[in-house]
């Protein structure tokens, strides 16, 4: 998949094949779907088995899902205030099913779901209707204000409006295609340089030395994409919680 | 790039699969998993508060039990100090008399012995009177030949007042 015909093909990656045989095809589930329930899975498991032990002492897993649990939970207490609490569990599953979205996609043959901007935006659209809908319930009409700041002079209001009103709807774009650039970027260098490898192994007696070179690169790719994807989760959330304040506090 | 490429169908069922399954991941956590940590959580905190809270009633039951020990040592150190001042005094008192009573005892006999001594003074002084009297009795007449004891006597008793005047 990779080398075709001596050209790079950095792209293919990203293409969704149906799974589970006829019953997939059928009801349009696609490897990236499946990739989706194992994190889901997995999401589920770490907590679940985690604190299975209940312990006043926690173990390893135990520690490591009250660590992610208290991060997050001081991430949104931080953003939002005490009110942030009943928003706790969706930012995190979302934090949580964006970091294992990236991470997966990380293991070789793995599909990284976050990389299609089908899916970040379902995402951000979520937020976005999320946020929209609680500043309606809390301010009903008055959450109209949230576009002319109080104290601009009235005659810069048909500047300020539609900047406002723009810049409120760019959230959900500007927020999903951060995380659909970043994880498609890393995944096609990734992919180039790997390329890279098999194309100039296949150089003869001094191929294997040449090929060392991006053999190196894309090593350190990967621990530099081991932080992006944790980096893009944590962005992902903290926006939704900043997003979610001016939905409770309106500025 | 395939992900630009809305036409195809798999890309809709995708979405309503991440719908699904999101919203599925979502109410498993938030209904069954979180919960679970947050007991735990809650659960470790009060019994860290409960320990604490422990910790601190054990502290004032020994700062109450010091102060008690110290109040004990300073009213015994105070005890012991009135004890040490009394029996310095009564030893004092008993001194004082023992001292006097020997005082006393001294004195009478100091003035017994000067009584004696006076009495002995005065009976010398008698016989010297007579001793005189008769040693000048004897030297007159020696030296005259005849004797006048009267006049004698007048002129020892003149003497001895001189004497005993001067």
């Amino acid at each position: 998949m990779a080398v075709e015909g001596k050209t790079i093909d950095a792209l293919s990656q990203f293409e969704l094949t149906p799974v589970l045989g006829a019953v997939g095809r059928s009801i349009g589930f696609s490897q990236s779907n499946m990739h989706m329930l194992v994190a889901g899975l997995l999401i589920v498991a770490l907590l679940m088995v985690g604190m299975r032990a209940r312990a006043v002492v926690p173990g390893r897993l135990q520690a490591s899902a009250e660590t992610i649990y208290e991060f997050v939970q001081n991430l949104v207490v931080g953003q939002v205030g005490e009110e942030g609490k009943r928003f706790f569990p969706f930012v995190f599953t979302l934090f949580m099913f964006v970091l294992f979205g990236n991470m997966l996609g990380l293991l070789p043959y793995a599909f990284t779901y976050t990389s299609h901007i089908a899916v970040t935006f379902g995402l951000a659209f979520i937020v976005f209707v999320l946020i929209t809908v609680v500043a309606l319930a809390r301010h009903g009409m008055h959450f109209f204000s949230y576009f002319f700041p109080q104290g601009a002079p009235l005659w810069l209001a048909p500047i300020i409006i539609p900047v406002e009103v723009v810049s409120y709807l760019s959230r959900p774009v500007s927020l999903s295609i951060r995380l659909f650039a970043n994880m498609v970027a890393g995944h096609v260098m990734l992919k180039v340089f790997a390329t890279f490898v098999v194309l100039l192994g296949g150089l003869g007696v001094i191929g294997p030395f040449v090929a060392a070179l991006p053999l190196a690169v894309n090593i350190a790719l990967v621990g530099f994409e081991v932080l992006v994807a944790f980096l893009q989760a944590y962005v992902f959330a903290i926006l939704t919680s900043i997003y979610l304040h001016d939905a409770v506090h309106l500025h | 790039m395939p992900q630009l490429d809305f036409g195809n169908p798999l890309m809709i069922s995708q979405i309503v699969w991440l719908m699904i399954i999101f919203g599925l991941l979502y109410f498993i956590l938030s209904n069954y998993a979180l919960p679970r940590v947050e007991a735990v959580l809650e659960d470790r905190r009060a019994r860290i508060a409960a320990d604490l809270d422990a910790a601190r009633a054990a502290k004032a039951e020994a700062d109450t039990a010091l102060a008690a020990h110290a109040e004990a040592t300073a009213k015994a150190r105070a005890e012991a100090q009135a004890a040490i001042a009394a029996a310095t005094a009564q030893a004092h008192a008993e001194a004082q008399a023992h001292a006097d009573t020997l005082n006393a005892k001294l004195n009478a006999q100091i003035a017994a012995s000067e009584a004696r001594i006076t009495v002995a003074r005065d009976a010398a002084m008698g016989a010297l009177r007579q001793v005189a009297s008769e040693t000048a009795e004897s030297l007159v007449a020696k030296l005259t030949g005849r004797a006048d004891p009267a006049a004698v006597g007048r002129a020892v008793d003149t003497a001895l007042a001189a004497r005993a005047g001067s």
